[in-house]
């Protein structure tokens, strides 16, 4: 048998390639992904265990602070304290520690450097030791910073065009003017890669005068263990002698938090990917299943000759799915390589947005291996055990007789099957709108999956229209080589529809995706239509906190009348421990909005605050409700709700007084500023001079109605545009499948085309007849696709619809689609034609 | 045009025939397993005459066929079709004389499942966009007796049907020569038999010309004259040929080649 397998395989080398290549783009993908998650994260390992001591002394509270966005704490320690540290027996040595958050480097040209990417980290060079016992950073070039100096990682200094010996200019957190510096030398963490984020090193007194303000203070300490004593002593003996507001946190529970908090963002960027990976190797499945059916009908005679010749059922089917696992070997290992080459893709990609792995991590592990290799066998041997059961059961008698017309397929049962199935997906649905526990999205998402798959397998009857209407434009436009086509395509309704379905899921995807995004895009108008009522507002584009300078100098722009100031601030909800954010509104801010109030008052002074009613209901909170949020270093809010207000974009879920927030022991900064003009001004006029402060200022933009929706909706559409890409792959692998089918049809139909070109069908002629099929196959796709893409877009858009408030269908995309289909269409043919119209007439019309 | 069957060619004989080969000549392989399906073969087939080729098997029959049919190109020699020289066209042109000039049926697998017996007889004038002279198609519908299976597919009909379907096509077009390769080696002997009929109705009626390859000397016997062939040549020639000729001349062919065989082994046993 195994013989009989090996020859199999090699006489039917090419059609095994095209099918194989599906298998090897999913697995590719699969692995890249698989490879590429893995390298991100090892390379945050290695930097966190690398920059992380014996043991930290830090405020307390700061490890669920959300640092960053949600505010820069201010809590200190005095150098006496970092002294009796390093007086402690358990210490071998101590250092103070500065923390400064908010700085920003700029370019050579004066431009601001990583924007958008990872994180600025400003820090000052201490000398201390991690917990390996080396040093946390390793100079690559020149030397540590002295007074006035700065030391940048060397990839920073690369992006901004400086080198050794340069003055620096940085934008710090507090204030609009720029600091200037010398660049002493470049660094990195010990790990090697930076992971993208910027480091701006400083020595000790320069760190302290830019970030706190010139005192003799730091914000944390970095501790080393004496010889002999662990991690728990060593923190429970600095305890001792902290004051109340700070703790003393061991080298690996900072690592597992930091793990936590990175893996958090590191699992949504892995399993985004993944999905999209899956997606691929299930449309692979679909290409599999596709080609092995026709290898097993075109083998129909062969096959029964085996079992005539003595041959059991099991071994026939068995000899199938040996030709399946070969495949499914040979496929997998290819796509593994290919994977480890794509994950290096992959990372030159992010290196590009600046995130930066080094590509020493992006090795092939064993798990990623193991994971690749079973799911490419796995879905080949579930994809062929279809096909090879039916290669068992051809009868004996098959080989005597002549004909070989396939069974008639029992389509009324499959038509049965799945008008159930369609109606289950239906019930599910309905009870989602219905009220079912769990949200009606994930209802609709059930729906949505046992719809593409009816689909899938009821396509041949379903699609049938389609293909018909195909037929019929064909024959008037393209006569009878159009005619063919169409009656091609047409001619096993099976296997037409199994190619198209690929595609279909890939089309259903991207609809559903186009509709979910129109949609948003036509919210966000609504919103900012109804809620964007003051004349200007200025923000970063990464909603990073920034000067309250910043809002000095606009409030000082001729023609200006109100600035309204925000902050928002992250604390912990005490009692529940979940983090929450607090956005802090001054007096102004009711005079330029109108919050929808459902109870109580807008106007809230002291320790009131105003939550809406998402808020309301989760914590059955109403108006005289009093709640507690506490900040790093012991500092608390004690609020009082005042107020209730629908859910609105312009403030936070939870509201309060700006000038509490000095109570909160965090930075005063602005998130953002609404600007109302005074009567009568000209708005293009004040518009340039607001340019012109926030252009100075580099990290803030100034926007009006119109820009601040075209920016979000900016942001939709690229994500939306990285979806699509995504899902190109799956499309790719669809077209795979149509040239699959389309070859294993010319190579069945040889002697037809032989006949076809004997009586005067020119070259020309054939090439369009397989190209016109080929369309029809992939219009039969997009037009499944996107109508069950559609209805599954409409209805989670409704399922969702507190959030997407107004549908929108891309009907221009959608026709884009459909054209792009046709496009497929013909490039699917392109091999098939040619090879099609390459045949020898003769050879065509002898051929057995 | 109405040609008399009966008028002989030219002696010259470049104008009257509606197919000729020169001195053809066709080797597969090269070497020690050089095969000579041709040997120099020269012949023509008048216009309206009815020509079968036989010949034991392996003897150049259907290679001839092809050749003459624009199907193969020779190593040497000539081909003339209806006038036109067939080794100075390329693809395209070759294509437009096998569409109008050229009419095919093989033994088997000679329709387009997907189409109609309609659609099939109409395929070579779809292709050629030209237009469908009814009066010729109800004539030819009517001689092949198929008027009321004309909406059916391939897989409908006998097999008897469906080669009758083919003669139909062929003659669509009003081709210059029908080539058939055995069309009726799959048949039973009654429907072999209306095929036949249907052919010579064709050279009678209309004045076709018609070459068939043949095994049959039944089959043969509906034609004008049969052509021999042997070892790629031509060896033997009859006219106007009854079953008991041709099975005769048939006979003397087989003695002949039997007597070559044996004096070959002879040869090789010294
Ligand atoms: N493609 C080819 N390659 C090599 N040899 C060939 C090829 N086609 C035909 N031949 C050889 O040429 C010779 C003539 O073949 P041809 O098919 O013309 O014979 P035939 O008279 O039609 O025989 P039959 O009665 O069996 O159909 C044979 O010896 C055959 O083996
Ligand atoms: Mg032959």
């Amino acid at each position: 048998m195994f013989k009989l397998v090996w020859r199999n395989l090699m006489a039917r080398k090419v059609r095994l390639v095209m099918s194989g290549l599906a298998i090897v783009l999913g697995v590719a993908f699969l692995s890249g992904v698989l490879v590429f998650s893995n390298g991100l994260s090892s390379t945050f390992d290695s930097i966190i265990k690398g920059s992380t001591p014996d043991a930290t002394v830090r405020a307390k509270g700061l490890d669920s602070f959300d640092s960053g966005n949600g505010g820069t704490a201010t809590a200190t320690i005095t150098p006496k304290v970092v002294a009796d540290l390093a007086a402690l027996p358990q210490v071998a040595d101590a250092h103070g520690t500065i923390d400064g958050a908010g700085m920003n480097l700029l370019d050579s040209h004066g431009d601001l450097v990583g924007g958008t990417g990872a994180p600025t980290l400003a820090f000052n060079h201490t000398g201390g030791l991690n917990m390996a016992g080396e040093p946390m950073t390793v100079l690559k070039t020149g030397t540590w910073p002295g007074p006035n100096e700065i030391v940048l990682d060397s990839g920073a200094a690369k992006r901004a065009g400086y080198h050794v010996g340069d003055t620096v200019s940085l934008l710090p957190p507090t204030s609009t003017d720029q600091l200037t510096m010398r660049l002493a030398g470049t660094a990195e963490f010990n790990g090697g890669s930076t992971a993208g984020s910027t480091l701006l090193i400083f020595d000790t007194a320069t760190a302290q005068k830019i970030f706190l303000g010139g005192r003799d203070v730091f914000t944390s300490a970095s501790l080393t263990a004496a010889d002999g004593v662990s991690q728990t002593a060593l923190a429970a003996a600095a305890q001792k002698v902290l004051p109340a507001d700070f703790e003393a946190v061991t080298g690996d529970k900072v690592v597992s938090q930091s793990k936590d908090a990175v893996g958090q963002f590191l699992d949504v960027i892995s399993v985004f990917l993944l999905v999209f990976a899956l997606i691929a190797v299930v449309v692979g499945a679909f290409i599999i299943v596709n080609t092995f059916t026709i290898l097993v009908a075109q083998r129909t005679r062969e096959l029964a000759l085996l079992r005539a010749l003595g041959a059991t059922r099991r071994q026939v089917t068995r000899s199938v799915l040996a030709e399946a696992l070969a495949m499914a070997i040979v496929a997998s290992t290819i796509g593994i390589a290919i994977g480890w080459a794509l994950a290096r893709g992959l990372a030159a990609v992010f290196r590009a947005v600046g995130l930066d792995i080094s590509s020493r991590v992006l090795v092939l592990d064993a798990r990623s291996v193991a994971i690749s290799y079973a799911v490419g066998i796995v879905v080949t041997m579930v994809a062929a055990y279809l096909p090879s059961r039916r290669a068992g059961r051809v009868a004996p008698v098959t080989a005597m007789r002549g004909d070989l017309a396939r069974t008639a397929a029992p389509l009324r049962l499959r038509v049965l099957i799945g008008a159930v199935l369609f109606a289950l997906g239906a019930g599910l649905v309905i009870a989602g709108f219905a009220g079912a526990p769990g949200s009606t999205a994930a209802w609709v998402g059930a729906a949505a999956l046992i719809w593409v798959l009816t689909l899938a397998s009821t396509s041949s009857v379903v699609g049938r229209p389609v293909l018909v209407l195909c037929r019929s434009l064909f024959a008037r436009f393209f006569g009878t080589s159009g005619r063919l086509a169409g009656e091609n395509a047409l001619r096993d309704p099976r296997r037409t529809g199994a190619t198209a379905s690929a595609l279909m899921i890939g089309l259903a995807l991207v609809s559903t995706i186009g509709v979910l995004a129109s949609s948003m895009n036509r919210t966000i108008d609504d919103i900012v239509d109804e809620q964007f009522t003051s004349d200007f507002l200025v923000q970063s584009s990464t909603f990073m906190p920034f000067s309250t300078a910043i809002g000095d100098e606009i409030a000082s722009v001729p023609g200006v009348a109100t600035v309204s100031r925000q902050q928002m601030v992250s604390g912990t909800l005490q009692g529940t421990g979940d983090t929450g954010s607090l956005m802090g509104i001054d007096d102004a801010f009711t005079s330029i909005f109108t919050l929808p109030m459902t109870a109580g008052t807008d106007r809230i002074s002291g320790n009131e605050a105003i939550i809406n009613t998402d808020v309301a209901k989760q914590r059955h909170w109403h108006v005289g409700s009093t709640f507690t949020v506490t900040f790093p270093a012991g500092h608390a809010l004690h609020l009082t709700v005042a107020g209730i207000s629908d859910p609105v974009q312009v403030t936070g879920s939870i509201s309060v007084p700006l000038d509490l927030l000095a109570k909160t022991g965090l930075e005063r900064q602005d998130n953002q500023l609404n600007v109302m003009m005074q009567p009568g001004a000209d708005s293009a006029t004040v518009l340039s001079d607001l340019k012109k402060v926030t252009d100075r200022a580099k990290i803030v933009e100034v926007f009006d109605k119109a820009s601040f929706a075209d920016q979000i909706r900016g942001q939709v559409n690229q994500l939306l545009y990285m979806i699509y890409g995504l899902l190109a792959l799956a499309i790719v692998i669809a077209i795979i499948g149509i040239v699959n089918t389309l070859g294993l049809s010319v190579i069945e139909r040889t002697r037809e085309i032989g006949l076809l070109r004997a009586i005067g069908m020119s070259r020309a002629r054939l090439r369009r007849m397989i190209t016109l099929e080929s369309v029809a196959i992939a219009v039969l796709g997009a037009v499944m696709g996107m109508a069950l893409g559609l209805v599954i877009g409409v209805l989670l858009r409704q399922a969702l619809a507190d959030q997407l408030t107004s549908l929108g269908l891309p009907i221009g995309q959608l026709v884009m689609f459909l054209v792009i289909a046709v496009v497929v269409g013909v490039l699917a043919a392109l091999l098939p034609a040619i090879r099609a119209a390459r045949l020898n007439v003769l050879a065509a019309i002898t051929t057995e | 045009m109405t040609l008399d069957a009966t008028i002989p060619a030219p002696a010259d004989g470049t104008l009257d025939a509606a197919a000729r080969a020169v001195d053809l000549r066709k080797s597969y392989g090269s070497g020690d397993s050089e095969v000579r399906a041709l040997d120099g073969v020269t012949v023509d087939f008048e216009r309206g005459a009815f020509t079968a080729i036989m010949g034991p098997s392996g003897s150049g029959k259907s290679t001839l066929m092809h050749m003459l049919a624009a199907l193969d190109t020779p190593s040497s020699g000539r081909v003339v079709v209806d006038g036109t020289e067939v080794g100075t066209l390329n693809d395209k042109a070759l294509t437009a004389l096998r569409r109008e000039r050229i009419g095919f049926v093989f033994q088997a697998f000679n329709l387009i499942p997907t189409l109609t017996a309609k659609e099939n007889i109409l395929l070579p004038l779809d292709l050629a966009g030209s237009k469908v002279d009814k009066e010729w198609f109800d004539t030819v519908i009517a001689a092949v007796g198929l008027a009321d299976r004309l909406g059916h597919r391939p897989a409908q009909m006998s097999g008897g049907q469906q080669q009758r379907v083919a003669c139909a096509r062929a003659l669509a077009s009003r081709p210059a020569i029908v080539f058939a390769d055995e069309p009726t080696g799959n048949l039973d002997s009654t429907s072999g038999a209306e095929v036949l009929s249907f052919l010579r109705r064709t050279v009678d009626d209309f004045g076709q010309t018609v070459v068939m390859v043949t095994h049959d000397a039944v089959a043969a016997s509906y034609c004008d004259r049969v052509v021999f062939l042997a070892d790629g040549r031509i060896v033997d020639e009859l006219h106007q040929p009854t079953r008991e000729t041709i099975l005769e001349h048939m006979t003397a062919l087989q003695d002949a080649a039997l007597a070559k065989a044996a004096t070959a082994t002879a040869g090789q046993a010294d």
